[in-house]
C-alpha cells in the first residue's frame, strides 16, 4: 500500500547498531544497508496511476449531417508512473559513527534521517568503547597484525601472566595520567577529585588514544586476550600496543584480532548481524534504542551545551556555570 | 455577438498557450509564434545554436484513446501526417553535437505556404470544438517524462512494461525512442519477437536492456534466426537464449559462428555440449571473450585444475566462465588452503562457485567451532560442499550443524 513506505519513511529516524564482519570496509556496509533500505522501500511503494478527464473531438453523424461532438474519456497521465520517473526513493541519508578499519570487527554505530544529529551529538559525550584483542607472542610483523611481512621470530617462554599483567598495570597507570592531563580539570580543586572518584573524568576535546581499562582475560601462550576500554583510539593504535607489549615482555607480539564489543551504548547484543539488516529490522532496532540515546544525550547534554557555547573556557568554568543554570548535577552512573 | 467574441477569445487564449495547434482540417495551422515553426528553424538554426535545434515530431494519433477517425478534410482528399521531430538535449553527452534536422514527413507541399490565420478571424462552431487546447510540449527536454503522454510510441511502450527512465539515461536512446513510429517500426519487432518465442512478459525487460533491437533490419534478425535454426538449435531454446542476451540477434552471423567456434575449441567440447552451454548462458555469445579467456587461464595455471576438471566444472556451473577473476581466485584459495578440500572434491561439487565467499567462511568457522568441519568423504560425520552451500540457513543450523538459527547468530557474532 502507498501509506507502508511513507508510513516506514517517518518511522526511520534515529540510531542503530550493526555488527561489520571482518575484511569489509566500514563503508560498503553502510552503503550496503542503505541500498538495502531503498530496495525495500521501493518495492513496498505502491504507485498511483493518475487519471486525465479529456474532451477529445470525435464526429458522429446526426440528422443535420456530420456533426462535431466532444465526447468525455478518462486517460491514464504516464508522465508520474515510476517506469517513467524512476524509482521513488533514490537516497537515504545513513551516517556512520566511529569507524572501524578494514580488518577488525565488532559493533558499527549508523544513524538514519534524524538520528545523524544524534550521533554527532553522541560523538561529542566522548563515550568510552570496549574492545576484544587476541594476540600472539613470537613473531613481529611491519603492521603489528598477523598478515603483515614478518620482521623478527622470538622465543616467548619466559612469558608468564603476572609479566603480562605487570606490564598490562604500567600501561594503565600512564593512561591514568594522561587522563587526568587532558581532562581539562584543576588537580587541585575538590570538584576534579569528585569527578575522578566516581569515575567521570573525561576528555571532551580531542585527545591522543586514552585507554581507561585494561586487564588480561585469557592467557595460553603463545595467544593471550585483552580486554581494553579506550576513549579515541583507532584499531591500528590498539595492534600497535599489542606490539609495544611483546617489546616490554623482551619479546614479540602480533595482533591477530580486534573486535569492537561496546560502543557507548551500544552493545554487542543490540547489534544487526549481515542477514538482519533489512526494514522491519531496523526499524524495530531504531525504536529499541531511541529512549537509551535520548536519556544518554540529555544526561551530557550540560556538557555539550557547554563545549558548544564556550569553545574557550576550560572545562571546570564551563561546568561550573552549566551547574549553575542547570541544576543538573553529574549522576552517579559511570557511562 | 458574444458567441463570437467567445470564439475569438477561446481562439486566441489556445494559440497563447499551445504552439501549435492541430485542427482536423487538412491545413497546417503553423501559428509562427516564436521558435516553433517548421521553415525558419530549417535553415538558420542548423548553423546558429548547437545546442538547441528543435524540430518536433508529435504524432496525431495520440488523442486515439477515444477511436475516432480524422474527419476527411474539404480540400484535400487524403489525410496527411503532421509530424515534427523533437530532439532532446541528453545533459552532458551531446554538447557541441548537432541534431540532425529530421524531415517533416507528409506535409503537403501547397499548405506550406498558406499564411497563418489571424487571432481575430471568425471561427465556426465546429472549428471552435476541434480546437485541443493542451499545454504545449517543450522543444527540448532532460527526460521522457513531458512526451510520454502525447507519444504514441512511448505510452504503449510503457505499458508493455519497458523502464524509459533507464532508457533515458543512456545517450541517444531517447532521440532514437521519440523518432520511432509505433505501426511502423515498433510493432512489426515486436511481433516478431513473439514469432520467436519471447514471452509477452518479458518483452517489456527485453526492450529495456536493448532498445537498439527496434532500428536492427528485420530481414537480418530473420536471417539470424535462420542460422541459429540452422546450427540445429530448438525453438525453445533459440527463445531462451534470445530472452536470456538481448543483444543475441544485433550480433552478426558471422561474429555468432565465430563465438560458438571459440567455445567449441576452447573447451573441446562436442557440439552437442556447446549448445547446451550456450543455451544455460546465453551471454557467452554476446560478452567478450577476453575475460572468458582470462578466467580459464586462472583456472588452469593459477587453480591447478586439468583440463577435464575445467571443462566438468564449465558444463554444470557456465558462470565460471564469466565471474570476476578476484572473486574466483579468493574462493578458492580459502577452499583450498583454509578449508583444506582437494582438487577432485571441488570439481565433483562446482556450485560452490554460485555461492558468496562470506556465507561460505562463517559456516565452515561454525561447524569448526562445534567440531563438525569434516569435508572428506571417507571420515564419518561427512559434510557434503552442496549441502553446506545451498541450504538455507535455517535448516543448515538444524540438520548439518545440530544447532539452533540462534546459536549461528549469536556465533556470528564473535567473528
Amino acid at each position: 500500500m502507498a501509506g507502508g513506505s511513507r508510513s516506514a519513511l517517518l518511522r526511520l529516524h534515529g540510531v542503530f547498531a550493526v555488527y561489520k564482519p571482518p575484511g569489509i570496509h566500514w563503508k560498503r556496509t553502510r552503503d550496503t544497508v542503505e541500498s538495502k533500505l531503498l530496495n525495500e522501500l521501493n518495492t513496498l511503494e505502491q504507485p498511483v496511476i493518475q487519471q486525465q478527464i479529456r474532451f477529445v473531438p470525435s464526429l458522429i453523424n446526426n440528422e443535420n449531417g456530420n456533426e462535431t461532438q466532444l465526447t468525455v474519456t478518462q486517460v491514464p497521465v504516464l508522465a508520474s508512473h515510476p517506469r517513467v520517473t524512476g524509482p521513488r526513493f533514490v537516497g537515504l541519508k545513513v551516517g556512520a559513527g566511529h569507524r572501524l578499519d578494514w580488518q577488525s570487527s565488532g559493533v558499527l554505530v549508523l544513524g538514519v534521517g534524524n538520528g545523524n544529529k544524534q550521533l554527532n551529538g553522541l560523538h561529542h559525550c566522548h563515550l568510552t568503547k570496549e574492545y576484544i584483542v587476541k594476540g600472539s607472542f613470537g613473531t613481529a610483523t611491519e603492521d603489528f597484525s598477523n598478515t603483515g611481512r614478518v620482521i623478527e621470530r622470538t622465543t616467548y617462554d619466559h612469558i608468564t601472566q603476572d609479566r603480562l599483567e605487570r606490564i598490562i598495570a604500567v600501561v594503565q597507570g600512564s593512561h591514568q595520567r594522561a587522563l587526568l592531563t587532558y581532562s581539562d580539570v584543576d588537580l587541585k580543586s575538590q570538584e576534579a577529585y569528585e569527578l575522578a572518584s566516581r569515575g567521570l573524568l573525561r576528555p571532551m576535546n580531542k585527545s591522543p588514544p586514552i585507554i581507561t581499562a585494561i586487564r588480561c582475560v585469557h592467557f595460553s601462550p603463545p595467544s593471550f586476550t585483552l580486554e581494553i576500554q579506550c576513549l579515541h583510539e583507532t584499531q591500528q593504535y590498539l595492534r600497535k600496543l599489542v606490539h609495544e607489549i611483546g617489546l616490554e615482555l623482551r619479546s614479540s607480539a602480533v595482533c591477530t584480532h580486534v573486535r569492537r564489543t561496546r560502543d557507548g551504548i551500544f552493545t554487542v547484543d543490540n547489534t544487526l548481524i549481515r542477514t538482519q539488516w533489512d526494514l522491519p529490522s531496523i526499524l524495530a532496532a531504531v525504536q529499541a534504542s531511541r529512549l537509551k540515546v535520548k536519556g544518554k544525550l540529555r544526561e551530557n547534554s550540560w556538557r555539550l551545551s557547554a563545549s558548544s557555547e564556550e569553545g574557550t573556557c576550560t572545562g571546570v568554568k564551563a561546568r561550573g556555570l552549566e551547574k549553575g543554570t542547570h541544576c543538573l548535577g553529574p549522576t552517579a552512573v559511570r557511562d | 455577438m458574444s458567441s463570437l467574441c467567445h470564439r475569438i477569445c477561446y481562439r486566441w487564449s489556445s494559440l497563447r498557450i499551445i504552439g501549435l495547434v492541430w485542427s482536423s482540417k487538412q491545413e497546417i495551422k503553423v501559428v509562427p509564434v516564436a521558435s516553433y515553426s517548421l521553415q525558419s528553424r530549417f535553415g538558420l538554426d542548423a548553423r546558429q545554436c548547437l545546442l538547441t535545434q528543435k524540430l518536433w515530431m508529435l504524432k496525431r494519433s495520440d488523442l486515439s484513446s477515444s477511436a475516432s477517425s480524422l474527419p476527411p478534410s474539404k480540400e484535400d482528399g487524403n489525410g496527411y501526417r503532421f509530424t515534427e521531430s523533437c530532439i532532446l538535449l541528453n545533459t552532458g553527452h551531446n554538447y557541441g553535437k548537432t541534431e540532425l534536422p529530421c524531415v517533416v514527413k507528409d506535409v503537403q507541399s501547397g499548405e506550406l505556404d498558406v499564411p497563418p490565420h489571424s487571432p481575430f478571424d471568425e471561427l465556426s462552431e465546429e472549428e471552435a470544438l476541434q480546437i485541443e487546447a493542451s499545454p504545449s510540449l517543450p522543444p527540448t527536454s532532460f527526460t521522457l517524462c513531458d512526451y510520454v503522454d502525447q507519444s504514441e510510441t512511448l505510452t504503449k511502450l510503457v505499458l508493455l512494461g519497458v523502464d524509459l527512465s533507464k532508457l533515458e539515461r543512456r545517450p541517444n536512446v531517447a532521440n532514437m525512442l521519440l523518432r520511432l513510429d509505433f505501426n511502423r517500426d515498433v510493432k512489426e519487432r515486436l511481433l516478431f519477437l513473439k514469432d520467436i518465442g519471447v514471452d509477452d512478459h518479458l518483452l517489456g525487460a527485453f526492450l529495456t536492456s536493448n532498445p537498439f533491437i527496434l532500428t536492427e533490419d528485420v530481414e537480418n534478425l530473420r536471417m539470424r534466426i535462420q542460422y541459429l535454426q540452422s546450427k540445429k538449435f530448438s525453438k525453445e531454446a533459440i527463445s531462451r537464449m534470445v530472452s536470456g542476451a538481448p543483444y543475441l540477434l544485433n550480433f552478426s552471423v558471422e561474429r555468432l559462428d565465430n563465438r560458438l567456434a571459440f567455445y567449441q575449441r576452447e573447451l573441446r567440447l562436442n557440439v552437442q555440449k556447446t549448445r547446451d552451454l550456450v543455451t544455460r548462458l546465453p551471454k557467452l555469445l554476446t560478452g567478450s571473450l577476453e575475460p572468458v579467456k582470462e578466467n580459464l587461464k586462472v583456472c588452469r595455471i593459477e587453480l591447478g585444475f586439468r583440463d577435464n576438471e575445467i571443462q566438468h566444472m564449465v558444463i554444470s556451473v557456465p558462470k565460471l566462465l564469466l565471474a570476476s577473476k578476484k572473486k574466483l581466485t579468493r574462493l578458492f584459495d580459502y577452499l583450498h588452503n583454509t578449508m583444506g578440500i582437494p582438487h577432485h572434491l571441488i570439481t565433483k561439487f562446482p556450485q560452490v562457485f554460485n555461492a558468496k565467499f562470506l556465507r561460505i567462511k562463517d559456516r565452515h568457522l561454525f561447524l569448526e567451532h562445534l567440531g563438525r568441519a569434516q569435508y572428506d568423504p571417507t571420515q564419518p560425520n561427512y559434510v557434503s560442499l552442496d549441502k553446506l552451500v545451498a541450504t538455507p540457513d535455517e535448516v543448515f543450523c538444524v540438520e548439518i550443524a545440530k544447532g539452533t538459527l540462534l546459536d549461528f547468530e549469536a556465533f556470528q557474532k564473535t567473528l
